[in-house]
């Protein structure tokens, strides 16, 4: 089976989503990437070096910037001729152009698959994870995404891909990009980091949030996630949201601090390696998913773990 | 300018899933069922623009059992105009949902289609894409905000880093994100009302849509659980455990 993995690049990195997917798409046939932006020869020539890749596909245009899903998904289209499969990451981007890229290929999309069981049968989780579904595509041609937490990322080197550019120039019929706002930080993304600490509704306001979260999560080097509720309640911004319909992660070890555990956090965060809870309550739920569980007061509990480390 | 909002039957935000013990899916039976948590957000949305003068009528459809007449309703009650109910027995895979859901927009010709990002029951988020990609018209995703100015409409998105704006010519997809705004609860003067208001029944084949599933549910199982671990009495003892990790120095 021949195979084409949509890569996701910001400011001329591919990043570490599309990695996962590589592994994924391995597991069904060969490697064929697709890069897709404007200015993206260092893109391309680095997705050209992951390990296992066969082809890279570029096209280079202004209409390509962005990540629009009008154009991405008409190019990818293009390119699916010559490809049984069409993977991308489930990230927002991701998730924004695969079910595009399906009806117009007229195939009913596999979402957000945590295994590859065999060339057309995947795991993929429904209800918020609160039940993993074993699926099997009749399709002629597949069209997936991917968890990224539930594959190894395949390594950035050791691959020679052959590149090639695609002539089209791409059209994002009627839809305009205006502008971001993207967080700056200085600490691991939240999908990629090793360590996360997150911090839910009990710390009470945005003040007590940066005070009491933040300097455990730097001696530790750890990203920042948040409950639905701490977002919900303004503390921080929409991007730091850990659960369902928010990021989902799964670090090494993820530091719960006045999390009650409602499904839709545990959904983002129960793949977790290790989990630290820290909370008043001592019949929260999240104690029922923690490996080490710490009840009592976070306004003393967290500046005195944070200077004792 | 009419706007379009499909609304799905879904299993109660408030209700643990539980599966079924032969491993055919999650058991539905004498469970509470609701409107789909963002499906509600769409509905109240179009409401709204409806209520600033943008939108001229707000028209709900549902795809599903006859029982979703009741989600078709509670939209009534929140105060769309009319309903298109289309019965079937069958599980809808979001590919067929997206034809049907193009058929009526080919005979309704609205300005939006504002959909819920995901259904909470398969979270496959697929719907509004391939909606905006059978329509041949632009789709904003995950929308936290939505503003509606002349032949186009701005929306800013909820992305993995942040917020992105796109401005997209009408007519035009927008799939809602939690934060776009807090439905509004039907009073029961609304209620009363929305009995007797417009609903039209119909069947995927007035649509000519075939609904086989294209994907077969080989089976459901319970996702591997976790444990509860240890509890331990103090921070000293935490400190030594993240340390005995390798988490802390």
């Amino acid at each position: 089976m021949k195979t084409l993995v949509w890569v996701e690049h910001d400011a001329g990195q591919v990043k570490d989503s599309t990695l996962a997917v590589v592994t994924a798409a391995a597991k069904l046939g060969e490697v064929h990437l697709l890069v897709a932006g404007e200015g993206v020869g260092p893109v391309a020539e680095a997705a050209a070096k992951i390990a296992g890749v066969g082809k890279v596909h570029v096209a280079d245009g202004a209409a390509f910037a962005h990540a629009l899903p009008e154009a991405v998904a008409a190019l990818v289209v293009e390119l699916m001729g010559h490809h049984d499969a069409f993977l991308a990451p489930a990230t927002a981007n991701g998730k924004n152009i695969a079910p595009r890229v399906a009806a117009l290929l007229d195939v009913m999309q596999i979402s957000e698959i945590l295994s590859v069981e065999g060339d057309n049968t995947f795991t993929r989780p429904i209800y918020a994870g609160n039940a993993i579904a074993t699926v099997k595509s009749g399709e002629a041609k597949l069209v997936i995404t991917v968890r990224g937490t539930s594959f190894e990322k395949a390594a950035r080197e050791g691959g020679a891909g052959e590149i090639e550019a695609v002539s089209s120039t791409g059209d994002a019929g009627g839809a305009t990009f205006v502008g971001q706002e993207i967080s700056k930080s200085e600490r691991p993304e939240l999908t990629s980091a090793k360590i996360i600490v997150s911090g839910g509704r009990a710390l009470q306001n945005s003040e007590n949030f940066h005070s009491i979260i933040e300097p455990l999560a730097d001696k530790l080097g750890a990203g920042v996630g948040a409950s639905r509720a701490a977002v919900d309640a303004g503390y921080v911004p929409n991007d730091y949201q850990v659960g369902q319909t928010g990021k989902i992660v799964a670090p090494e070890v993820y530091i719960a601090v006045g999390i009650s555990g409602a499904i839709q956090h545990l959904a983002g965060m129960k793949d977790s390696k290790t989990i630290i809870a820290i909370n008043k309550d001592e019949d929260a739920p999240i104690f029922q998913v923690a490996d080490i569980g710490l009840v009592g007061d976070l306004f003393k509990i967290v500046p005195e773990l944070t200077s004792k480390l | 300018m009419k706007v379009l909002v499909p609304v799905k039957r879904v299993i109660d935000y408030n209700v643990k899933p539980r599966v079924k013990m032969d491993g055919t899916g999650v058991d539905l039976a004498n469970v509470k069922m609701s409107m789909n948590p963002f499906d509600e957000i769409a509905v109240e949305e179009a409401i709204r623009l409806r209520e600033k003068g943008v939108a001229t009528e707000v028209v709900v459809v549902s795809i599903g059992p006859a029982k979703a007449q009741e989600t078709c309703r509670t939209a009534l009650a929140m105060g769309a105009d009319r309903a298109i109910l289309v019965t079937t027995d069958d599980i809808v895979e979001p590919l067929a949902v997206a034809k049907i859901l193009k058929a009526i927009a080919d005979e309704e010709q609205p300005g939006l289609v504002i959909l819920g990002k995901q259904a909470i029951d398969d979270d496959s988020n697929q719907t509004g894409q391939m909606l905006a990609a059978l329509m041949g018209r632009p789709q904003g995703t995950f929308a936290s905000k939505v503003e509606v100015e002349g032949d186009t409409v701005t929306v800013t998105r909820e992305v993995d880093g942040g917020l992105e704006t796109v401005k997209l010519a009408i007519p035009a997809i927008v799939t809602t994100d939690l934060r776009l705004n807090e439905p509004r609860y039907a009073s029961l003067p609304n209620i009363m009302k929305a009995k007797s208001k417009p609903l039209a029944n119909k069947t995927p084949a007035d649509y000519g849509v075939d609904t086989t599933p294209r994907i077969e549910t080989v089976k459901v199982s319970e996702p591997p659980k976790r444990t509860a671990g240890i509890k331990v009495a103090d921070v000293d003892e935490l400190v030594a455990k993240l340390k005995s990790m390798g988490v802390a120095a």
